[in-house]
């Protein structure tokens, strides 16, 4: 019976754990496990949104067929596609620094972390990118009392249509207000940002142009949207209240109010997975820098950190596939 | 470790290749959308979407079994994390899905007009 001394040089990391993993390791794959099940959530809703407006769904190739320095190019996944790259590439580098610790390189580790947290930094900026497209919009349309969206298009020499902005054909009325801000009405009350066209303006812009129809959110046989006549175009603007530029949190211009709201959310909660992994991985690129690794004869918590940043990159695949292919 | 320490740089790279190839062929049949595949009807998806979604789960496959290095780890620790995983979300996605297509029905017979 000696004096309760620790001797233990496991005693403050919890020893090696069950199953051949140390309990570190173990307790970041169940956190990723519960990471992985919220995600699913969300996608679940996801698809149970669209499975319940399956007729009216927005067509992904539509809305994000943008691409950097080719304004006007119809690039539908290449941008997207590129994004997928760029995280599968800082994976492949972080997955390099984990087996260079494994070898206690400690240069090769730091080098390819950082390799990794400059990958991390690109991606961000480009859903940045995609954000703000996605939220500035690009053609505009009008929403009806009972929440549907009127998208506008002109017939093509070949017989397909081709999306007009409202700019192209809107009216100009004598009609213009000034935004209500808190500073100039009932105090603190203000308003949404007014749209660059009122709905007036845009109904008498139509009337006057005979090419241009309205494209309803119903898909055809063909699996595009159905362009209505001339006059079920009127008759459906006869119910147009809104104006609806880009997108928000409330309605957007690309169809179902729930899309964006999924986009948000969704793109939005793996984007800040990205973030803190980045911060994260900067933590410990700048540990193996302090060679705190090399003291500790163990590159695991490089390994660590790599599991959550290998299922960011997991996540994206799934948001990639659900979002943009199917 | 039960691992070996031994380098695995070759692997890392084999999977990257197959991991890119797999994102360029979900890129292309995206863009081309085959007609044979995107117009029929399995199990309440089109073939091309089943295709998306097998596709995907190799990749996942790869990233969790090459990068994450799941299949150097015992194999009731691997089957504790992948069994649970794959279970509640299968589950998941069969009351979702499921219900939202009944919605759907109920939306399109019933005498109620939503988003009109």
């Amino acid at each position: 019976m000696g004096a309760t001394v620790i001797t233990d040089e496991h005693a403050l990391d919890g020893g090696p754990g069950p199953l051949g993993a140390t309990y570190g390791k173990m307790m970041m794959w169940f956190f990723i496990l519960s990471d992985a099940l919220t995600f699913s959530g969300f996608l679940a809703a996801y698809g149970f949104s669209r499975f319940k407006f399956i007729e009216t769904w927005p067509i992904a190739d539509e809305v994000f067929n943008h691409f950097p320095f080719l304004h006007g190019v119809n690039a539908p996944m290449y941008y997207v596609a590129l994004m997928t790259f760029i995280l599968i590439f800082s994976s492949v580098t972080m997955v390099l620094a984990v087996d260079a610790g494994h070898h206690m390189k400690k240069t090769k580790v730091a080098f390819y972390m950082f390799l990794t947290i400059i990958g991390g930094f690109i991606f961000l900026g480009s859903q940045a990118w995609e954000w703000k497209n996605f939220i500035k919009g690009e053609y505009g349309a009008v929403e009806t009392k009972g929440g549907s969206i009127l998208q506008f298009v002109q017939k093509q020499e070949d017989g397909t249509f081709k999306r007009v902005a409202l700019a192209d054909f809107a009216a100009t009325l004598p009609e213009a207000r000034t935004q209500h801000e808190r500073s100039n009405g009932v105090w603190f009350m203000d308003e949404a940002t007014l749209p660059t066209y009122s709905v007036n303006e845009v109904v008498e812009g139509f009337k006057a142009d005979e090419s241009i129809l309205v494209r309803s959110e119903y898909l055809n046989a063909e699996k595009h949207k159905t362009v209505l006549s001339r006059e079920e175009s009127l008759k459906r603007l006869a119910e147009a209240k809104y104006v609806v530029e880009g997108a928000n949190l409330v309605r957007n211009e690309y169809g179902h109010k729930l899309f964006a709201n999924f986009f948000f959310f969704i793109t939005g909660f793996h984007g800040f997975h990205v973030f803190t992994g980045v911060l994260i991985n900067i933590i410990i690129f700048f540990n193996v820098l302090l060679g705190t690794y090399e003291k500790r004869k163990s590159y695991e918590m490089v390994e660590k950190v790599g599991l959550y940043w290998h299922f960011v990159d997991l996540v994206w695949v799934f948001v990639f596939t659900f979002f943009y292919l199917v | 470790m039960a691992h070996a320490h031994e380098s695995n740089t070759k692997r890392i790279w084999v999977v990257f290749g197959i991991l890119s190839v797999i994102t360029i062929v979900e890129v292309l049949f995206g863009i081309y959308k085959p007609k044979a595949l995107f117009f029929n009807n399995f199990a309440g998806m089109n073939l091309l979407n089943w295709l998306f979604i097998i596709l995907t789960i190799v990749k996942a496959y790869y990233i969790t079994w090459a990068f994450m290095h799941m299949e150097g780890e015992k194999k009731w620790f691997r089957r504790s994390i992948v069994w649970t995983v794959v279970f509640l979300i299968l589950y998941l996605s069969f009351i979702l899905l499921v219900e939202g297509n009944y919605v759907f029905d109920v939306y399109k017979t019933g005498h109620l007009k939503w988003i009109f």
